[in-house]
């Protein structure tokens, strides 16, 4: 299956593409590692990251794991910031609608594949689902230790004092741990991971997760796994134990709570209002009769 | 009633037709071709074809014009298309000292073998802007016939005067671009990484190595730009083939070197080669290549341009401009989580501040 892409202007060498973009020989490659991946959880295994039509840091890891995990018969899911209209959401469904003519949905259980930008959806994964992290900085020590040579030894050895003793001096200084997004789990009991910039809030829902989650790390060269139905657990102490945020309000359009939401400024006089982050979550409720105190009769999918 | 707009599949749409538009310009004015990019911007292709790390003249005046003159965005789009492209193995190595020169020069020797040949420089230029060229000045001239001429380094090198060049391991080398870096890398693996680094990153790093981060005292044993014969060995047919000529530049740096126990004093070099006409780079890459041996030479390490990791981790403009430019994406979900943390924390610096005041 090929999808031609070629130009209008006269001049225009005629250039063509794989199915999914990527060769198959570099498929083959990245799930190689995927599969090294999955087989030592949490473990960041390096791979030969190409150039993509898309810029580094903006999903290039992610989109080589979609193209190589995806068939032609996968339904694709693709959110930024837990939006399916962010833009670069909308731009990375598109590349895979024209290279690889799959199936996209805004529905999370109708997704086989689901690619991912800091959200995790609020809709419980399903065995037969495949979560796609994209990741700007796999390693999660990177901040305290800048050297790859360094931190490579670190985590043969297992030795994450470095990290415990970030988090320690954070309740130092300020009562309780300041981070709030990519906050760093214990894989399978043994690797330290990045669950990527997601929020906190989301940490809980990697723990036990039926769905195989993969993380993509294109610039950096590095993809690494969560098998279904692993264990992962927040770094915390006994006496401070992991927390995550919690939102005095429901959202404002579909009344949940218990949700991740978003802070949107309505005017210039303080006005503001919360709704959910995940919009296909915030729109099902909203079908489903549930409503907020600004919800106004119209669902946000038939306004647009 | 309030909708949630956070973007959407029109606005792409019409970003992309704005940016087609402009792209085009006036249309007044006639469109630019691909030919005239490749003869009148000769210096901004060979730039995209170098750090593109692809050799072909076309695509990359394509890709300029596409770009709109903007060369990282350019590379980008040679980038994104090199690596489509299947890779049936490589070239066997080519060889710099049988290159038909169009410019050769050295600042070591007053007069050598070949002779000095200026070529096609700004060097000497006065920088005034061209009189005459707005409204197409033309110059008639005829250069000389491309000839070629002993490499200064293999002349110094006859009197064991400077170090040889490595041996060929006869191996296929590592490939960046087929396989992950890992720190420390081999001599191939960081002559590719600075090959495709950006210019203008080599140069500073280049500087700081003149400026005393890192001193090596560097001459130009010899800089050279011309046409190299690219072989390939066919495993089917038995022979070499010659797919054709690319142009390069390649600049021996050579630095004073006291010696060690097992080596006479002598100098060593620093190595640059890049596709095209692309001096400056050249020039950069041989500094930073000398810099980088600090180890294999027993120096002191201490100036950036030495640091390896940092170095070569950083090199290259893709990476470096995507995740720069990546911060233009939305946050909203982590910059949300951190809102929450500052309300949370100054409302507890404000708890305590009453709670100490109630006690004063």
């Amino acid at each position: 299956m090929n999808a031609m892409v070629t130009g209008s202007e006269a001049e225009m060498p005629e250039i063509g593409y794989n199915f999914a973009y990527l060769d198959e020989q570099t498929k083959r490659m990245i799930r190689r590692a995927i599969l090294k991946a999955i087989a030592i959880p949490g473990y960041q295994v390096p791979f030969a990251a190409r150039e993509m039509p898309m810029p580094y840091g903006w999903g290039t890891g992610g989109v080589q794991v979609t193209a190589a995990v995806l068939g032609p018969d996968d339904v694709l899911k693709v959110i930024d910031q837990g939006a399916d209209d962010t833009t670069n959401a909308v731009a990375i469904r598109g590349f895979f609608e024209k290279t690889a003519r799959v199936a996209t949905t805004t529905r999370t259980g109708e997704a086989s594949v689901i690619q991912t930008r800091h959200r995790i959806p609020e809709q419980k994964l399903s065995e037969d689902q495949i979560l796609v992290y994209q990741v700007p900085i796999p390693e999660p020590l990177r901040f305290l230790e800048p050297r790859e040579t360094e931190t490579r030894e670190l985590h043969a050895l297992a030795e994450y004092g470095l990290m415990h003793v970030k988090l320690y001096e954070d309740i130092a200084r300020h009562g309780h741990i300041a981070t709030t997004y990519a906050y760093p789990v214990e894989v399978a009991g043994r690797y330290v991971m990045d669950p990527s910039p997601i929020p906190k809030f989301d940490n809980p829902k990697m723990d036990d997760c039926p769905a195989l989650q993969l993380f993509g790390a294109g610039r950096e060269k590095r993809i690494y796994a969560i098998p279904p139905y692993t264990r992962v657990v927040s770094l915390d102490f006994e006496d401070h134990p992991f927390e995550v945020q919690h939102f005095a309000k429901p959202c404002a359009m579909c009344g949940a709570r218990g949700v991740y939401l978003d802070e949107v400024i309505l005017d210039d006089r303080g006005g503001r209002m919360f709704v959910c982050s995940d919009t296909d979550h915030c729109e099902t409720r909203q079908a489903e009769g549930h409503h907020g105190e600004m919800w106004g009769g119209m669902l946000a999918e038939d306004a647009r | 009633m309030y909708v949630a707009a956070k973007g959407g599949e029109k606005a792409i749409r019409n970003a992309h037709r704005l940016l087609a538009k402009r792209r085009r310009g006036n249309r007044n004015l006639p469109d630019i071709g691909l030919a005239q990019i490749a003869e009148q911007l000769a210096l901004a292709v060979d730039r995209v074809m170098a750090e593109g790390s692809l050799y072909d003249a076309e695509l990359a005046a394509l890709a300029v014009k596409q770009a709109r003159g903007d060369l990282i965005e350019a590379i980008f789009l040679i980038r994104a298309f090199r690596t489509t492209l299947p890779r049936f193995g490589a070239s066997t190595p080519v060889d710099t000292g049988a290159m038909l020169v169009r410019r050769r020069v050295s600042a070591t020797f007053k007069d050598l073998p070949g002779g000095q040949l200026l070529g096609p420089t700004f060097d000497y230029t006065h920088r005034l802007l061209g009189a005459g060229l707005g409204e197409g000045g033309e110059a008639e001239m005829m250069p000389a016939e491309p000839e070629a001429m002993p490499r200064v380094t293999d002349l110094l090198g006859a009197d064991g005067l400077i170090e040889p060049a490595p041996a060929e391991e006869g191996e296929e080398p590592f490939d960046i671009t087929r396989a992950p870096v890992a720190f420390p890398v081999d001599r191939a693996t960081r002559l590719q990484m600075l090959a495709r680094g950006d210019e203008g990153y080599l140069l500073a790093l280049g500087y700081s190595t003149q400026r005393g981060f890192g001193r090596t005292h560097p001459f130009v044993g010899e800089i050279r730009f011309g046409d190299v014969e690219v072989s390939f060995f066919a495993e089917e047919l038995g022979f070499e083939v010659s797919p054709g000529t690319v142009q390069l530049t390649e600049c021996q740096m050579v630095t004073q070197f006291t010696g060690s126990a097992s080596t006479p004093p002598q100098f060593t070099r620093g190595y640059g080669l890049v596709f095209g006409q692309c001096e400056r780079k050249a020039m950069s890459m041989a500094l930073v290549e000398r810099a980088l041996r600090w180890a294999e030479l027993g120096e002191e390490k201490g100036a950036p341009a030495q640091d390896e990791e940092f170095v070569l981790a950083h090199s290259d403009n893709v990476q470096a401009t995507g995740f720069v430019e990546h911060l233009k994406l939305p946050h909203y979900v982590d910059f949300q989580a951190e809102l929450d943390l500052v309300r949370r924390m100054r409302a507890e610096r404000e708890a305590a501040a009453s709670l100490k005041e109630a006690a004063e």
